[in-house]
């Protein structure tokens, strides 16, 4: 069982308030971090999709990189296109290690005038993530943490709405713009952005104002706080990776299927880590490739499942799997062989001893709904 | 006249005659969260006393349900196949998993009283 009273575990600002809320605290990635509310996984993952959900996601990496030229110094350890992200815009990316792996997904955003570049990066990972990017760019840029800031998450249809009462003006942003603003009086900033496939900000905040902005969301009637676990079931309708589940050192940008976050100049040029070897894999393919999966019963399988043919013999692994509270169904990420890649494949998915059947299916499993730019 | 008794797994057996009904107690169902899906014993099926008989799943994880008791399965709740979320809503009543035959009546004595089972979640 969980042990909440593990000494080593650390604690975000927001602690206080997710017991006073009722949180079930869980270990999560060296923090004590609730999993769900009084009210359950279930009702709390509806929630975030019809309403708005406030999620802590203050264990994250937070960080700026400064120096003349900081974002052509990340693309030293990311095959994303930084230098051409305009100001006031978040990218996504992926942080390579000298052999082409995952070693971390992040975000990244050039603020408005500013030169330093904001980043956000995985809580298990963050120690690690930074130390490796001060290391790689020596001399070309400087790393500053920021964990001590905290990160808030306002998610689902509402939270445009919402959020503008607090920080009027702010539902102007589109999908994937970034602003320094206000927030309940609190200095922020703000990008329009998540990870739950739906419309939604996340806010970023000197730890001693987390506790009262985050309270001045949840007194909005639309706004309910959100465990981990709907976190995850969120993510994996929305079919994100989870990065130590379906992402990590062991697997490439191509296999992963995450080859569009890897910049068109980027590609032309080939000047990321092991570049050749992954632009290689682009055009010969790769053994295996990241799929949804969508079990044809109810019954759902969970991260570690084997997958096989219709033979029975093992073609892949599930790495993140369960039930989606939208969907109303079983749903799983994985990687297969890739000559059962394609959408429509059917599989079976042994669960217990017993060949479950199902099918690779298209993602997202609930489609997004981000406020893009019309 | 029927006796309910509990096992240290959170299970619990209301005993008729010769025929057990078992089920999950309500703390398990609250520790278990909102349950999306039951995998249930067939009917002629024979499980052992602690044996493992069904599965139960919420959003979060799949957990084990044992037999309290030893004998042949005789029917499965044909009601949570569509409507899973009964055995958050009605635990100990029409959340119920599955019905067996006992075959070692002895066995009961072993599985504790609703007092002692109540005394033994209180100490969790």
């Amino acid at each position: 069982m969980t042990d909440t009273a593990n000494e080593n575990l650390q604690r975000t600002p927001l602690y206080a308030l997710h017991l006073e809320l009722g949180g079930k605290m869980v270990p999560f990635a060296g923090y004590e971090m609730p999993v769900q509310y009084p009210t359950g996984i279930l009702k709390e993952h509806l929630h975030a999709r019809e309403k708005a959900g406030l999620f802590d996601v203050s264990h994250m990496g937070q960080a700026f990189l400064a120096g003349d030229n900081p974002g052509k110094a990340l693309e030293r350890v990311t095959p994303a296109d930084v230098q051409s992200l305009k100001d006031g815009m978040q990218r996504y990316g992926l942080l390579l290690n000298d052999s082409g792996t995952i070693k971390d997904d992040f975000m990244f955003s050039r603020l408005a005038g500013e030169r330093d570049m904001y980043l956000v990066v995985n809580a298990g990972t963050k120690d690690g993530d930074y130390k490796y990017i001060a290391d790689r760019l020596k001399g070309a840029a400087t790393v500053t943490t920021r964990f001590d800031r905290a990160l808030l998450a306002l998610q689902g249809p509402m939270a445009g709405k919402v959020l503008d009462r607090v920080s009027p003006g702010i539902d102007k942003l589109t999908f994937m713009k970034v602003v320094r603003a206000t927030v309940a009086n609190a200095p922020a900033i703000v990008s329009r952005s998540g990870y739950t496939g739906e419309d939604g900000f996340e806010i970023s905040i000197e730890g001693k104002d987390a506790e009262r902005v985050a309270r001045a969301l949840l007194k909005e009637p639309e706004v309910a706080p959100i465990g981990l676990g709907a976190r995850d079931s969120l993510r994996l309708e929305a079919g994100l990776c989870l990065y130590g589940h379906d992402i990590d050192e062991t697997t490439d940008p191509v296999e992963a299927s995450l080859v569009w976050s890897i910049g068109k100049r980027r590609k032309m040029d080939k000047d990321f880590p092991a570049a050749e070897k992954i632009m290689d894999a682009v055009f010969t393919g790769t053994k295996r490739k990241r799929i949804g999966i969508l079990p044809v019963g109810k019954a759902p399988a969970r991260e570690g499942t084997e997958i096989a043919d219709k033979n029975g013999r093992v073609i892949g692994k599930i790495t993140s799997g369960g039930f989606g509270p939208s969907l109303n169904g079983p749903m799983a990420m994985g990687y297969v062989e890739t000559a059962f890649a394609n959408d429509g494949t059917e599989i079976d998915l042994m669960v217990r001893g017993k060949a479950l059947p199902a099918r690779v299916a298209p993602m997202p499993f609930v489609p997004h709904r981000y406020r893009r730019p019309v | 006249m029927s006796e309910v008794r509990f096992t240290d797994q959170h299970e619990w057996v209301r005993i008729d005659g010769d025929t057990a009904t078992i089920g999950i107690t309500k703390y398990a169902a609250e520790q278990l969260g909102d349950v999306v899906y039951v995998e249930l014993p067939e009917a002629g099926r024979k499980v052992g006393q602690g044996g493992e008989a069904a599965v139960v799943e919420s959003v979060k994880a799949a957990s084990e349900v044992y037999a309290p008791i030893g004998g042949e399965v005789t029917a499965a709740n044909p009601a949570l196949g569509e409507d899973p979320a009964k055995v958050n809503a009605d635990p100990e009543g029409e959340g119920w998993f599955f019905k067996l035959k006992i075959a070692n009546a002895g066995e009961v004595a072993k599985l504790m009283t609703k007092a002692q089972y109540d005394a033994f979640v209180k100490g969790l």
